[in-house]
């Protein structure tokens, strides 16, 4: 992590979970994995407080437990996962765009307290909503939960890891920590629950927006004393499937750009059938024939299926190789270049970078280098045909600001 | 010694024509400071190259939106540790009723290291304990596990024993049945541990006096003491 990484999170943690977690996040952050009396001791906190802010972290995915050998508990932080926090709402404004409001308020649930049962983000849900709608009216929680078995089977939302069922405590000391597992079949089963019921209007005696300070309260609701069905099976916000989305979002909105909009909606369908079947980060998307694309195109596009081949083959030929062809059969098999399509995203973004900051001719030189890799001085000058007094002043210029670098070759 | 330069005559000791200065142009101004700092002006014909504005639109104000309220909605979670204020040398009477009420969160402490789970160490450890005890008879019929558990009782009635000794001595046994036990204690526990951190420090145990809940209302109306 660099410097101004671990600044930003610092700032993230205290901005979320105050002083003491941020101290002890960010200690972590710095030094690695450490057990639980060297984090006290080197960041000069009470081990109550240290308690408490590791049990917050891990609580919100930030940090993770291993044992190791003696017993010995260390903890590590997930910096990339700090980083996250701050695509909060951008996740949130997906969800809403997906599956409105209801999808919207499960995922910010879900992601303010890190995990939550099934049960509990439906009540949740279905109380803020309430709140929202007319006097009289109230949101059912069947609704709030067939919208969570769809984010469900979409994969945007996953199980967390399960702390094994022991039958064996009796035997021998238990273990200073559970070991999780993760369950790659169970992670998207839902729980047959029925939970009935409909959201609670909070009574406006109890609901005190401006702040004014409040005595007395009851401890505990009463809630918490009914038996929790689903009760140890936590689900969480599976991130990478929202990065996944945004991916495939940058992807259809260039070639919306380059082409047209009839060419965005093919190549959306085609992503939208590889969802799930195609992991993240394989460089190209299974398949898809002619046929099983002109299935799945969405109601309202009529185009024929002729138009449609004579689109894909548009699209395959493109240089910009978003989408290829791997064979012939069923009308034509097509993929979805993945990786090149990115590292062109990528390279088009750099190259406007230079542009608006050095001028369109820098930005010509930069794209020759970009291109060819390594050049020489005078080669610069003939390719990019700019006059050599100017050609090294714009090389040096981009020296300077490290877009360009130097290497020193022997002949 | 520096050589002879051609005879008289001004010569560079090296290819001119290589840094990009044909022979008799008239060489640039000698920079006799480095360029400014701020801003980084690159100018061509008049033209400073300004950032391209930012995006905006229905869905960045919405985004925007978000995220400012939820950096109000974090800090209102009881996720968000407040960082404990230090002691006033005078108790404000008024400050006990103006605690902001917070939900309190208990993690499931089935998914986490047992060495997080907080200990206590205050006098109302052994009260609780027995209290506990009684309740959980079934459990307790085991003589090694009532001699145990005893012998636990003495060392947390001692209540001088740090922290770390304690966890040491204990070890991951005596866990095992805590575990489960402590979690629904622990957050009235320490809620009242916290109290008794406040009030003053004296020989009597404070939970034996338990104040009424007419404590505070009725004593301005029996001013009988005051009068003189």
């Amino acid at each position: 992590m660099t410097q101004a990484e671990i600044k930003l999170c610092s700032l993230l943690l205290q901005e979320h979970f105050g002083e003491i977690v941020e101290k002890i996040g960010v200690h972590l952050i710095r030094t690695g994995s450490q057990p639980l009396r060297v984090i006290a001791h080197d960041t000069g906190t009470s081990l109550d407080q240290v308690k408490k802010a590791l049990c917050v972290l891990i609580q919100h995915n930030l940090v993770i437990y291993q044992v190791h050998k003696r017993g010995v508990v260390e903890y590590e932080a997930q910096c990339n996962r700090v980083l996250r926090m701050l695509r909060y709402p951008r996740y949130i404004y997906t969800a809403k765009t997906l599956y409105s409001d209801t999808g919207e308020l499960i995922v910010e649930e879900l992601l303010l307290n890190g995990k939550m049962t099934m049960s509990a983000v439906v009540k949740k849900v279905a109380d803020r909503l309430t709140e929202t709608m007319e006097d009289g009216k109230t949101m059912d929680y069947a609704e709030v939960s067939n919208t969570f078995v769809r984010l469900v089977d979409t994969h945007f939302v996953q199980r967390c890891p399960l702390v094994p069922a022991t039958e064996n405590s009796d035997t021998g000391p238990p273990p200073p920590a559970p070991t999780l597992v993760v369950s790659e079949k169970d992670m998207y089963l839902v729980p047959k629950l029925s939970l009935i019921g409909k959201g609670k209007r909070r009574r406006s005696s109890d609901e005190d927006a401006t702040g004014e300070p409040k005595a007395k309260r009851p401890k505990q609701t009463t809630d918490n004393k009914e038996p929790i069905p689903d009760d140890g099976i936590y689900w969480q916000a599976n991130l990478d499937r929202f990065h996944q989305h945004f991916r495939d979002q940058a992807i259809v909105s260039a070639v919306a750009n380059r082409m047209d909009q009839t060419s965005s909606e093919i190549v959306r369908t085609m992503l939208r059938m590889s969802e799930v079947t195609t992991p993240s980060g394989a460089p190209f998307t299974q398949p898809l024939s002619s046929n099983e694309i002109f299935r799945s195109l969405p109601v309202g596009y009529n185009i024929s299926k002729q138009v449609l081949d004579q689109y894909l083959t548009l699209l395959a030929d493109d240089p910009l190789e978003f989408v290829g062809k791997s064979g012939d059969s069923g009308g034509g098999m097509y993929v979805i270049n993945l990786h090149k399509a990115l590292g062109s995203l990528a390279t088009a973004t750099l190259e406007s970078v230079v542009q608006e900051r050095f001028g369109s001719r820098c930005a010509r030189i930069f794209r020759l280098v970009l291109q060819k890799k390594h050049l020489e001085q005078k080669q610069v000058e003939d390719f990019a045909m700019i006059p050599a007094k100017e050609a090294k002043d714009m090389l040096y210029k981009m020296l300077s600001e490290n877009f360009i670098s130097l290497q020193v070759g022997c002949l | 010694m520096a050589g002879n330069k051609g005879r008289g005559r001004a010569a560079y000791t090296f290819n001119i024509e290589a840094v990009g200065f044909s022979r008799g142009e008239k060489l640039p101004d000698v920079v006799l400071k480095p360029p400014p700092l701020f801003p980084c002006s690159l100018k061509t014909k008049d033209t400073d190259y300004k950032p391209v504005p930012l995006k905006t639109g229905e869905s960045e104000d919405y985004v925007l939106a978000l995220k400012q309220e939820l950096r109000e909605t974090v800090k209102r979670m009881p996720y968000f540790v407040e960082t404990p204020e230090e002691k006033q040398d005078i108790e404000r009477y008024s400050k006990r009723y103006m605690k902001v009420y917070k939900e309190e969160w208990i993690p499931d402490w089935r998914r986490l290291p047992r060495e997080l789970m907080p200990r206590k160490k205050c006098i109302k450890g052994p009260k609780s304990k027995k209290a506990k005890d009684t309740g959980k008879g079934p459990s307790l019929t085991n003589p090694a596990d009532v001699l145990k558990k005893i012998e636990e009782l003495e060392k947390k009635g001692d209540g001088e024993k740090s922290d770390e000794e304690n966890e040491e001595k204990e070890g991951s046994k005596e866990k095992s049945k805590e575990g489960d036990d402590d979690e629904e204690d622990d957050a009235a526990e320490q809620e009242e541990y916290d109290e008794e951190e406040q009030e003053e420090e004296n020989d009597y145990i404070n939970s034996y006096f338990e104040d009424g809940d007419d404590f505070g209302v009725d004593s301005d109306d029996n001013m009988d003491e005051a009068t003189y």
